[in-house]
């Protein structure tokens, strides 16, 4: 429904299905959407629309991304397998709609952790997967330097996004002008911004770098400035409300950060579970007790590291320097190597 | 009447109320009205428990806060500091502006075009029907996108815009063309052309009585015209011609100054008359056909010209046919222009989607949405049916 329909036609699917959704009690026992995936027998998982080595349908329609791998690492922990996810492709109007109405049980979108998101839109945010930064693409023969020489600037920009805000801020704190087009589909703004109808593409920096690469012709004609405007942590989102389902989101994304500080991989998992580590035997689940406090199988940690890798595999897979991104680790690195990649201890 | 003496004749047996089809018809209504009425309270009810617990905002007090965000072209001055009720005036202001220009052009295109089919020239003819077949057929999202990828990819870039008049620059920003600054003159001119416009009327008044008395002619429709356009152009004159232009000029980015036509709202408004003047081409079509071919024979044997025939005879009574369907025609513009979010114009829907989007508030979005439609097209259907009363043929 989402890939076809128009904006407005999809948007007013969504709100029915939250008023018809939202219009009959939900059960108030905890855990629901743990419960109901189980017996869906599969976690239904919002995605981006298509975003170069986030989140991105392969020639076989086959989703894979940095965002992809989380769900696949949260459907190993459930079910021991990553491949039991159904992917809803979401643009970033649709997502908390369809998060709200319980049409997918967690977003993983690229989608940036603000007070107002996590209080009046109702939702609860599990663990920073990736620091982010919003930044200004331009084509090089415009010669600008840094965002203060974009006064009068044309700005291609996505609508119901945290860059959109930042960007009338930026402007108005600088007392500059600027001209916004706006445009909810990703195919379609960044058509108008490489055919020249802006100026300016504006966006979380690293996602601009991936279209970038994906998306220019010539992708040397243009350059992200090294200027950021704000801070965009992206994490995966999750409805309010159930604590259980939350927690669960939560630790699955914080083994894969122990894991690589940890120095498990998906090639070493099975000799690290030999391993004399407590902490390690842990978390690995050859002493039990984790799982079952997570109301999961006690290999949960095992299998989502066999399915998918640690942190630093996932991003070296989808972004790092061997991928045609190129992306450094940045603050995106382990707490231990200078970055602000940090689990919490799995005990 | 006969049906007192009836009501006189049952009334005498009175049947018990179960067995009164008056009575019984009433009551089912109202139980019909109380059902509806209870399931959309039911709804709303639970829609507002389960928001709450869902930790959702509620109400309207959103639209007092902050909006923050920047809108691309307005016709009302809008800054991000003011509030979402009035981005979402700007958005209202937008749909009813590209809506109300479309409907205008849509008329005469479609007129034309529906003309042209039923002309006797073969080329005319099929030219007219190979535009109604193409352009209906295809769905109006699509045609927009097209017409957008054809604005944005034909013209250059702003700073090799082309100039095809003095002060005219046609780029991929857009059309961009000098404006007259604001004059006292302009408010006298406004006002003359009002009184122009009555002029004309009451003109137009006195020659129909006068020819229905002596049946002697007056060219009406000249005078008119001359009054309603050349009573402001002497107010103009009069205050000695203040002529001041605000000239587009290239500065830094873009252009500054001046009044311009987005890609955007232009690839819209093609769109939609496009699409539209399809439909109404083949409405006046019909309309005209629908007019048997004995009121022309009618009318020439009286001895009126082509012109005249069809403005006396035959097109009072295929407006007769024309306005209804065309009534439709008009709201399903106004409504289309709701796909104005596909190519980024920000009409309506699309800051009410911004909107949504920023405050989470999608049932009242949605709400506020469907009730401007609503109230929209009301209005269209009011005042095309008091057109349709007025054109009616009035029967005796």
């Amino acid at each position: 429904m989402i890939g076809i329909s128009t904006r407005a036609g999809g948007l007013l699917a969504l709100a029915l299905g939250l008023s018809m959704g939202l219009g009959f009690p939900v059960p108030a026992t905890a855990g629901p959407t743990l419960d109901k995936i189980k017996q869906a027998g599969s976690l239904s998982c919002g995605v981006p629309t298509g975003i170069p080595g986030f989140a991105q349908p392969d020639s076989q329609g086959k989703y894979a991304g940095f965002d992809v791998d989380f769900c696949r690492a949260i459907s190993a922990a459930i079910f021991g397998e990553p491949d039991k996810v159904k992917y809803v492709p979401l643009t970033a109007q649709q997502r908390f709609t369809a998060l709200q109405s319980g049409e997918v049980d967690i977003l993983s979108n690229n989608t940036t952790w603000t007070l107002q998101r996590d209080t009046q839109l109702g939702l609860n945010f599990g663990p920073v997967v990736f620091y982010d930064g919003q930044g200004f693409m331009v084509p090089k023969k415009l010669g600008v330097k840094t965002g203060k020489d974009l006064n009068g600037a044309t700005i291609c920009v996505q609508p119901g996004t945290t860059t959109e805000l930042n960007l009338a801020d930026y402007f108005r704190a600088n007392k500059m002008e600027f001209k916004p087009v706006v445009i909810e589909k990703i195919d379609e703004i960044y058509a108008a911004f490489f055919s020249g109808r802006c100026d300016v593409m504006t966006g979380d920096a690293t996602a601009l770098g991936a279209q970038r690469v994906g998306r220019a012709s010539n992708p040397d004609d243009y350059v992200v400035l090294a200027e950021r405007i704000s801070k965009e942590p992206l994490a995966p989102v999750v409805r309010h409300g159930d604590d259980e389902w939350h927690d669960i989101v939560d630790w699955v994304v914080y083994a894969t950060m122990e894991a690589e500080e940890k120095g498990i991989t998906q090639q070493n998992v099975d000799e690290m579970a030999k391993s004399d580590s407590p902490d390690i035997k842990r978390m690995l689940g050859v002493t039990p007790g984790m799982g079952k406090a997570l109301g999961l199988d006690e290999k949960w940690a095992y299998n989502t590291i066999k399915a998918v890798g640690n942190y630093g595999e996932i991003f070296d897979r989808h972004l790092g320097l061997n991928t045609p991104l190129k992306i450094e680790r940045g603050y995106n690195n382990l707490w231990t190597k200078g970055g602000l990649i940090y689990a919490m201890p799995i005990r | 009447m006969a049906s007192e003496t009836a009501a006189i004749v049952v009334r005498a047996h009175r049947p018990a109320p179960w067995r009164d089809t008056r009575l019984r018809g009433i009551a089912l209504q109202i139980i019909f009205v109380a059902v509806i009425a209870a399931i959309i309270g039911f709804l709303a009810y639970n829609t507002t428990v389960n928001l709450r617990r869902q930790n959702i905002a509620t109400g309207f007090g959103f639209l007092e806060r902050e909006a923050a965000f920047g809108i691309g072209e307005s016709l009302i001055p809008y800054s991000p500091a003011d509030t979402y009720a009035r981005a979402f005036l700007v958005g209202l202001t937008n749909t009813l502006y590209v809506s109300a220009i479309g409907i205008v052009l849509a008329t005469i295109l479609g007129t034309l075009m529906g003309l042209a089919r039923l002309s006797r020239n073969w080329l005319v003819a099929k030219l007219a029907g190979v535009y109604v077949e193409t352009f209906r057929n295809i769905p109006l999202a699509l045609q927009l996108l097209f017409w957008w990828a054809l604005l944005r990819q034909v013209a250059p870039g702003p700073r090799e815009a082309w100039e095809p008049l003095p002060g005219v620059f046609v780029s991929n920003r857009g059309i961009l063309f000098p404006v007259p600054l604001g004059q006292p003159a302009h408010l006298w001119m406004a006002v003359a052309f009002v009184i122009g416009l009555a002029l004309a009327y009451v003109v137009h008044r006195w020659a129909r009585q006068r020819q229905a008395e002596t049946g002697w002619q007056f060219p009406a429709g000249w005078a008119g015209l001359g009054l309603a356009l050349g009573l402001p152009l002497a107010v103009f004159l009069a205050y000695g011609a203040p002529l001041e232009l605000d000239w587009p000029v290239l500065r830094g980015f873009n252009f500054a100054g001046g009044t311009a036509f987005s890609p955007e709202f232009g690839a819209l408004l093609i769109g939609l008359v496009v699409y539209t003047g399809t439909f109404i081409a083949e409405i006046v079509r019909a309309g005209i056909l629908a007019v048997s071919w004995g009121q022309s024979e009618a009318a020439m044997a009286l001895g009126l010209r082509p012109g005249q025939r069809m403005r006396l005879v035959v097109l009072p009574q295929a407006l007769r046919v024309i306005i209804p369907p065309m009534t439709s025609e008009y709201l399903s513009l106004t409504k289309n222009s709701s796909l104005a979010v596909i190519i980024g114009y920000p009409d309506l829907v699309s800051i009410a989607n911004t909107t949504m989007n920023q405050t989470g508030q999608a049932v009242e979005g949605i709400a506020m949405i469907m009730a401007v439609y609503l109230a929209i097209s009301l209005l269209i259907s009011l005042c095309m049916n008091l057109y349709n009363r007025a054109v009616a043929l009035v029967e005796r």
